[in-house]
């Protein structure tokens, strides 16, 4: 048993098989073949995962750390060690096990999905190209293998934004997404670099062991790159606006990548190196108040958006603050429990609305839809099973993990702790309300759909991963239940040898009927959110189409329907001084300088190489002087040096 | 008569002939032997031309398959013993030459691979081109192992020779003889400028074996350096001449182009790693104690190499003369590992005879690929080899494309593919040697370069309107490209060992550098 976790980069290396001979011979193997293949493969590795974490469960608590070096890259001479391996541990195998877990519904659902798409071989390519990707992220022993992998997953995000490039908003998302992501990368980069000169390594293990000889400085530096980086990935203010963008992508994606997977990267990153961050307390708090203006801002802009996807898209972002919001506690299993949850009942929710715009021809429009659960019954049960999940109602999954990270923030105390607690508080509220707008608008009230449309159900193929992630919602909690500490919280206990020593300020003994108090606190928003959404929304919009809470609102509702104009505003800066600058630098100091030293390299070299072609006769006799020539100044040369 | 016999004989010596090390050549007779073993056939069998093809070809392989197990055999002897020598001290069998003997092999299988499909597309002769290419091969074989001057120069007769018939094999075509009769000429006059460097380092040391040679240089002190010096210079002419480095160079872009493309991709790869074995053995083996003197001259030459190979290989509008001029480029890469050779020798360091050997190692795959695709892009009468033949080129044939990508991609030296590690390499072993000059105007080299590589890229992915116009107007479209069994093994091989060598070269550094530590004593 033990053999599989050497063999742990099958993971990877199964969709990347897979993606290779897809690229390859997909248009040969054709439509359905190939996303069955595509299915396959990522199948086969959930199998793998799940061996591999049999295998380390069988290993005693404290040995539950298991690093297989592949190969090395360079070693042998200097310091230079590039060591490509894997690092299975607890943390690790939670990540594949739910990454290989609803890849595989999300593989089977596109399979419906895109059905009869003309480049339906190239598109289960890149997704099993981001799934090998993003197994390599979590599985590897080092930073620079993570970040390969961290590159890879980029890389077929912008792939599949831009999947339907013949659409020029799909195409602008891609690029848009890939500059942003750019950015964080550059933090993740110099993180990199700052500590492979202090530490002289970026492997996991000796890293974290001599994270706490540096100085705080250097540490609270790494830390914070390291959260750029994330920042990035996981769409956090200021680097978010790519993400609500991303939606331009096939449904299936934004389920997978931009919702269950890819963002959560930052989330990992942070928890996988957390060490750096413990020793470092201001870290903690910037990453905790960026996390807490996310959830907050992301869940006020849900609240007016119309397009079905770009609702789900903020509150995506917003429960990413959530998840750093619990990092910057110290309580990264509340994180990565939220993480998994979130993957749960999120997932649930694109492929949902995937289904409906599905049903209803490509309509994403909320203020088209109503009463659509009469036509598609199996979408709407699940949708609104994900939906009681993600506004908190007890027993679903989404209580407990946040009611975890409410907690703990809680507990934290100090000002810190109760102001993000009051955030999150907040953030609930709006997170009940508009996933309430949202399943009234879509599946109840009045049905505004266009009349030439006639919605239908999608086929099993595509409702099956709709009921195992419905029942993953409901049940997906059990998994950590508080209160019975410590017996019953399964996920955090099996974390705890990745997180050890870290996992925030414990909830004293004492303090359980606090917590329980919080609980109903907490299940108290979500219900109260859900009052007030279904009293606003229950007869759906009214006949002149618009929202009630749009009238109320008033300026306040416009500034929240484009998302504070942060897109706007970065495009003015970008448009204006950024633009004017980039005039600046390319007519005057690139044009001029750097041109005009390029431009007489390429002439130099040109002119160089007219030349040299003129004495390129093709005369023998001339090169045979040549030859002379060159002997006779060896020659010379070797004369003033006789002694 | 008799009488004067029987004066004589007690007073010349009896001729003491060398005890026959067979081990130690039999790589060398195995390939010789089969090269005769081809030629007697072709000679004796009349009636059958394909039973005389069939069996010529089983009979090179199975040479070079005896060769190559009796090199493991003397890799394995060598990492037990170390490095010895053999022959009264003529031939010397260590690290060195088995890496550069093993390089030399393979650039020869691949040849032959890519030789096949061309003998039949031109209708030439099968046997002959099997019998030369091995015979080529069993001369830098044995400069490999040539621990004299006078063997050296044997040596590279041997394949110098055969290479002049290689390259005019193609008898019909003018380029092909031109180019023959050029390399003849150019050849032969290096070749006495290198013997004229063999008897002034004679004059100088009273001896030509190496070995002797550094013995001698350790134990006296010369008055007059002036002979040996200019012997230096001379040695370097002759063999710059052969690595087809600059100022000696002129000849490397015709006779590239001109002859046969896998003749080209052989000799591109496998004339460089021999002749860079016996530089390698001479000057810093030999004449490491006035390393002082010749180590500016080597300066000089990588410095002119590098200028000549960017600059010039940047106006050419004809795949092979660019890919020729790229390999002056790449000696001039070669000459940083020779420049440094011995210099990183002590503790943690990467000594520069490891990074050049290595380096030689990746240029023969990543050369001979990328003459590979040119020849199975060629048509024929070997044409169809300019710029523009590859415009548009990856719509229509995305395989080839792709694999000429990779080839030019490493030769750049992009990271995950050998020529990235390669480049890598040898910066290193200057940077450890304290030669920063040499490793930034190499890395300056490798950046303008990548302006000659990527416009061949760029040029095949970029869409072809001629051709578009020409398929609009209902003319003929271009045929189908193919790719013979043969080319196609080959192109696999080289490919699978650029990326295998970008992504984990570890171990063939590690052989590398193994290889420069078991030197013959």
């Amino acid at each position: 048993m033990e053999r599989f976790l050497d063999f742990a980069w099958v993971i990877p290396a199964l969709p990347a098989l897979g993606a290779v001979v897809l690229l390859v011979f997909g248009k040969r193997i054709g439509e359905p073949k190939s996303g069955w293949l595509a299915t396959g493969t990522i199948g086969a590795s959930f199998v793998w995962s799940l061996f591999t974490f049999l295998a380390l469960q069988s290993q005693a608590g404290d040995h539950r750390e298991h690093t297989y070096t592949l190969w090395q890259w360079f070693a042998g001479t200097g310091t230079f060690k590039v060591p490509m391996g894997v690092l299975v541990d607890p943390l690790s195998v939670v990540m594949i096990l739910f990454v290989t877990g609803i890849g595989t519904l999300i593989h089977l659902y596109s399979i419906g999905y895109m059905h009869g798409d003309p480049r339906f071989s190239r598109f289960f390519a890149y997704l099993n190209l981001f799934a090998a990707s993003m197994l390599t992220l979590v599985l590897g022993s080092s930073f620079l293998v993570t970040f390969m992998g961290w590159e890879g997953v980029g890389l077929c995000s912008y792939l599949l934004i831009s999947f339907w490039f013949e659409r020029n908003s799909a195409a602008v998302a891609g690029k848009k997404a890939f500059v942003t992501n750019r950015v964080g990368d550059v933090g993740f980069m110099l993180a990199m670099f700052l500590m492979f000169s202090k530490l002289g390594t970026i492997e996991y293990l000796p890293a974290f062991a001599g994270a706490h000889t540096l100085s705080h400085g250097t540490v609270t530096a790494i830390a914070l790159l390291l959260f750029v980086g994330a920042m990035g990935k996981s769409a956090q203010v200021p680097l978010h606006i790519w993400l609500p963008d991303a939606m331009e992508g096939p449904t299936p994606v934004s389920a997978l990548i931009h919702a269950a997977t890819m963002v959560t990267a930052g989330v990992f990153l942070l928890c996988r190196a957390h060490v750096f961050l413990d020793i470092s307390p201001s870290a903690h708090v910037v990453v905790a108040w960026i996390g807490a203006i996310t959830a907050l801002g992301a869940a006020t802009v849900a609240v007016r958006q119309n397009d079905i996807k770009r609702v789900l898209a903020y509150s995506t972002v917003s429960q990413l603050g959530y998840m750093f919001m619990a990092i910057g506690v110290g309580a990264y299993g509340a994180a990565i429990f939220h993480m998994v949850t979130h993957a749960f009942f999120k997932a649930l929710l694109f492929l949902g609305s995937g289904a409906v715009i599905h049903g209803l021809h490509d309509e994403q429009d909320m203020r088209r839809m109503g009463a659509l659960r009469k036509f598609m019954p199996i979408t709407a049960g699940t949708f609104i099973f994900g939906w009681l999940a993600i506004a908190g109602v007890v027993p679903f999954a989404g209580f407990w993990s946040k009611d975890e990270i409410l907690a703990k923030a809680w507990f934290y105390g100090g000002p810190l702790g109760k102001g993000l607690w009051a955030v999150g508080f907040v953030a609930a509220l709006l997170t009940a309300f508009y996933m309430t707008r949202q399943v009234l608008l879509v599946f109840y009230g009045n049905n505004r759909v266009a009349e030439d449309v006639h919605p239908h159900e999608s086929p099993v193929i595509m409702t099956f991963p709709l009921l195992v992630l419905a029942a993953l919602s409901f049940f997906g909690g059990f998994i950590s239940l508080p209160f019975t500490k410590p017996n019953l919280e399964f996920l955090q206990k099996w974390l705890e040898p990745s997180i050890v020593g870290s996992t925030g300020r414990e909830i004293a003994a004492s303090s359980f009927g606090a917590g329980f108090l919080l609980s109903l606190v907490a299940l108290g928003i979500g219900i109260s959110g859900i009052a007030i959404g279904v009293s606003v929304y229950k007869r759906g919009l009214p006949a002149d189409g618009v929202d009630p809470v749009e009238a109320r609102l008033g300026v306040v509702g416009k500034v929240l329907a484009n998302a504070y104009y942060f897109d706007h505003g970065v495009a003015r800066v970008v448009s204006g001084p950024v633009t004017w600058f980039a005039r600046l630098l390319a007519d005057g100091v690139d044009g001029k300088v750097i041109d005009g030293a390029v431009n007489g390299i390429g002439r130099t070299v040109r002119e160089g190489g007219v030349g040299l072609r003129r004495a390129q006769t093709g005369l023998v006799r001339n090169y045979a002087l040549g030859i002379a020539a060159g002997a006779v100044l060896l020659i010379v040369f070797m004369v003033t040096r006789v002694s | 008569m008799t009488a004067w016999l029987a004066v004589a004989a007690p007073i010349l010596p009896p001729i003491a002939t060398p005890r026959v090390d067979w081990p130690t050549v039999a790589p060398v007779v195995a390939m010789f032997g089969a090269a005769l073993a081809i030629v007697l056939l072709r000679a004796l069998v009349r009636h059958s031309r394909r039973l005389v093809d069939t069996t010529s070809v089983v009979l090179a392989f199975a040479g070079m398959a005896t060769a190559a197990g009796f090199l493991f055999y003397q890799w394995h002897l060598v990492r037990e013993t170390g490095g010895y020598q053999t022959f009264a001290g003529a031939v010397a069998v260590d690290g060195l030459a088995v890496f550069v003997q093993a390089i030399v092999l393979g650039a020869c299988a691949l040849g032959v691979l890519l030789g096949l499909g061309y003998v039949r597309r031109e209708a030439l002769e099968l046997p002959e081109l099997l019998a030369l290419l091995l015979l080529c091969t069993t001369g830098m074989m044995v400069m490999a192992q040539a621990n004299d001057l006078v063997v050296v120069f044997v040596a590279l007769e041997v394949f110098s020779i055969a290479l002049y018939v290689l390259s005019a094999f193609d008898l019909r075509r003018a380029e092909s003889q031109e180019a023959g009769l050029k390399y003849f000429v150019l050849g032969a006059f290096s070749s006495a400028i290198f013997l004229y460097g063999i008897a002034l380092t004679y004059g100088a040391t009273g001896t030509t074996s190496l070995t002797g040679i550094a013995t001698f240089l350790a134990g006296n002190t010369l008055t007059h350096t002036g002979l040996l010096l200019a012997g230096f210079a001379l040695l370097l002419v002759g063999l710059g001449f052969k690595v087809a480095a600059a100022p000696f160079h002129m000849w490397t872009p015709d006779v590239y182009e001109g002859a046969p493309t896998p003749i080209t991709a052989f000799m591109s790869a496998a004339t460089k790693a021999a002749a860079f074995g016996a530089l390698l053995r001479i000057f810093a083996g030999s004449f490491q104690l006035y390393v002082s003197d010749w180590r500016p001259v080597v300066f000089g030459l990588a410095v002119a190499s590098l200028v000549v190979g960017t600059v010039a290989a940047a106006v050419q509008t004809d795949v092979k003369r660019m890919l020729a001029y790229s390999s002056i480029g790449h000696a001039g890469f070669v000459l940083i590992g020779l420049q440094v050779a011995n210099a990183g020798a002590s503790g943690n360091r990467l000594p520069g005879t490891a990074a050049a050997l290595f380096y030689l190692l990746v240029y023969a795959v990543m050369a001979i690929g990328a003459f590979g695709v040119v020849q199975v892009m060629t048509q024929r009468g070997d044409t169809h080899h300019a710029l523009s033949d590859y415009r548009g080129l990856a719509r229509t044939e995305p395989a080839i494309a792709g694999l000429l990508t990779l080839f030019l991609l490493a030769q750049t030296g992009v990271p995950l593919t050998g020529g990235f590690v390669a480049k890598l390499a040898v910066f290193r072993s200057a940077v450890d040697a304290g030669q920063y000059q040499l490793a930034l105007i190499g890395m300056l080299a490798a950046v303008i370069s990548a302006f000659v590589y990527l416009r061949l890229v760029i040029t095949m992915y970029a869409p072809n309107s001629d051709a578009e116009n020409a398929a609009a107007e209902g003319a003929e479209p271009a045929p189908r490209v193919r790719i013979d069994p043969g080319a196609g093994i080959a192109l696999f091989l080289t490919a699978a060992a650029v990326l295998v060598l970008g992504v984990m070269p570890n171990w063939t550094l590690d052989i590398a550098h193994q290889a420069t530590q078991l030197l013959a004593k």
